[in-house]
């Protein structure tokens, strides 16, 4: 009976990196983010300077060849707090789309295989969490349990779940009708066993290309988080909290505010052009319209 | 008409409703006894009981609920445990900050994207596009509190032409007022308008391929008659959507755009209040941003019908 459940996605999946690797956006974005997750990683073993180590004789130095970017108020050095904040924002990023992917791909599955009341269900959950502003309610979870990182992944995976959940029933829904989907329900196999050998494998890139969008929005809202003093608390160095740390010496040294700050947009871009090559590869009809 | 309507209505209602009790249920949780706070450490445990009797805290939750909701269908929001003010009028004081904030940044990246996009669809393939979609591609990584900081620096310390913080009230005049929520309001604006541009230009293609264009064109009107006459008004449908879930943005980046310039709105307020466990003043500040974001998206659902003419048979 296997060879009925032939599934489109796996026999273009050569083509389709083939087309990935033509794409601009894709090499771009793909170098940029293995280049920061490069950073993130070295920084677990070495970075230049110890972060946890306060030298007041090095306050608040211009970027320097000892310093490349700096240091600040506490002696500490810029460069090597960038790298290591990369790790929290990377890491609440990525847990928070792993939440909003773990429940909202299963919730928008079932919505499209069982339809009728349960799909209205899901949706209408999906409106109810769409009403609230989600930086708000981010800022109302961290208040009722307390700042942190833990709690930032918290509020902002739960507003990657209807994300998620309305992509994987808009792709499922769009999969069902198919005919090869016929033919499995032909040989008798139950709609989970559909969804999860036939549905799954031919959303799965369409939910990669959310994933990183959601990714990149994910580090934005925890550098405001952590902005206002809702993330990761000190002394774990994070970008967000770097730039409220710079905002009151930028007239002194505008550069304590200026790395952090790049730091992010660096990381969003990349995963946006990454995104964007990853959708182009996958449909490129959408790419000539790009 | 009337039936979508009334269902979308009804949808709003619903949502409204549940959001009212996610809100109630939510703060709850959180520790710490009002009354206590109110009175400080040293008050008499009498004291704090005859408050918490007075603040009607001692009811049970689903009483304290209904209490809650029935007061805010008449715009009684109750009352500030640290202020000691109705929270109405905390309310609509904090809101003559944070609506205008909010308004002029939606204006402002309409008027940035629309032509931005409209632009780049114009010239697609050329350089044009390529540069002004890069900068929309830049514009979207920007975190706001970010652009905020650089606005601050160039236009308040470095050439001082605005306030770098600060409101100081509509009873300064209104040019003063503006002055100092014109920072704001263009870091607010950027990276919505980077977004709501490739969203224009992106809808403007995909009209541009349709077969009354082609009529259009072939009777010989010229490429931009046809492009902001025609095509504009049809890619209008998913610019709208996107125009009112920035809104929704654009409330909450309030909550972080107001601390960066220590301006006294909704955002700093509702944030305050958490900070000060003034649940009341978080409640209704939240159903209030809640019940702008249902209404505003409704809103755009029924405008659909007044841009396209084939949804008004609906």
């Amino acid at each position: 009976m296997t060879e009925l459940s032939t599934t489109p996605a796996h026999d273009g999946f050569s083509a389709f990196l083939a087309r990935a690797v033509a794409s601009r956006s894709f090499v771009i974005g793909f170098v940029i983010t293995a280049l920061v997750a490069l950073v993130a990683l070295v920084s677990f073993f070495w970075t230049p300077y110890d972060v946890t180590k306060l030298v007041v004789a090095d306050r608040m130095l211009p970027p320097s060849a000892t310093h490349l970017f700096g240091t600040d108020q506490f002696g500490r050095d810029v460069l090597s707090m960038i790298m290591v904040g990369s790790r929290n924002s990377i890491a609440v990023a990525l847990v928070a789309v792993g939440i909003g992917m773990g429940i909202g791909v299963p919730l928008g599955c079932l919505a499209a295989a069982r339809g009728g009341w349960l799909d209205e269900v899901v949706m209408r959950f999906n409106d109810l969490v769409f009403a609230f502003p989600a930086l708000l309610s981010a800022v109302m979870i961290t208040a009722v349990f307390g700042p942190g990182a833990v709690n930032a992944i918290i509020a902002i995976g739960i507003f990657n779940i209807p994300v998620f959940a309305r992509v994987a029933r808009a792709g499922a829904l769009a999969i069902w009708p198919r005919e090869f989907i016929l033919a499995a329900r032909a040989a008798g196999k139950g709609k989970a066993r559909i969804t999860v050998e036939h549905i799954l494998p031919n959303i799965a890139t369409m939910l990669l290309v959310q994933g990183t969008i959601q990714f990149a929005l994910g580090i934005l809202a925890e550098a405001g988080l952590s902005y206002v003093g809702l993330g990761a608390q000190p002394p774990m160095p994070s970008w967000g909290r770097m730039l409220f740390d710079a905002q009151t010496r930028m007239m002194v040294m505008p550069s304590l505010a200026l790395f952090p700050g790049l730091a992010i947009i660096v990381t969003v871009l990349g995963l946006n052009l990454l995104g964007d090559g990853v959708s182009d590869a996958l449909d490129p009809k959408l790419r000539q319209r790009r | 008409m009337t039936a979508y309507l009334a269902q979308r209505l009804s949808i709003a209602i619903v949502t409204l409703l549940v959001a009212s009790l996610v809100v109630f249920a939510v703060l709850e949780v959180l520790p710490g006894d009002p009354a206590r706070l109110m009175l400080g450490i040293n008050a008499t445990p009498d004291a704090v009981e005859a408050l918490r009797e007075q603040m009607g805290l001692n009811h049970p939750l689903p009483v304290r609920y209904f209490n809650w909701i029935g007061g805010l269908t008449t715009l009684d929001f109750g009352r500030s445990y640290t202020y000691s003010v109705p929270v109405i009028d905390l309310i609509t004081e904090r809101i003559s900050v944070s609506l205008p904030l909010a308004l002029i940044s939606l204006l402002l990246s309409v008027a940035i994207a629309i032509p931005v996009g409209a632009y780049a669809a114009e010239r697609r393939g050329r350089a044009g596009d390529a540069l002004s979609m890069s900068a929309a591609q830049v514009g979207v990584a920007i975190p706001n509190f970010w652009f905020a900081l650089l606005l601050i620096y160039v236009f308040a310390v470095w050439l001082r032409l605005v306030p770098a913080g600060g409101f100081p009230g509509w009873s300064a005049g209104i040019w003063p007022a503006l002055k100092a929520l014109l920072l704001p309001a263009i870091a607010l604006a950027l990276p919505q308008a980077a977004i709501l541009s490739r969203v224009t230009r992106s809808a403007l293609i995909e009209v541009l391929g349709e077969d009354y264009i082609r009529t259009a064109r072939a009777k010989g009107l010229p490429f931009g008659t046809v492009l902001w006459r025609h095509a504009l008004r049809n890619a209008l449908i998913p610019v709208l959507t996107i125009v009112g879930l920035q809104f929704s943005f654009l409330l909450a980046g309030t909550i972080i755009i107001e601390n960066v310039f220590y301006l006294p709105g909704l955002g700093r307020l509702v944030f305050q209040a958490i900070t000060q466990r003034d649940l009341i003043v978080v409640e209704g500040v939240v159903m209030l941003l809640v019940a702008t974001v249902v209404v505003v998206n409704l809103l755009v659902d029924l405008s659909y019908a007044l841009v396209d003419p084939r949804l008004r048979a609906r």
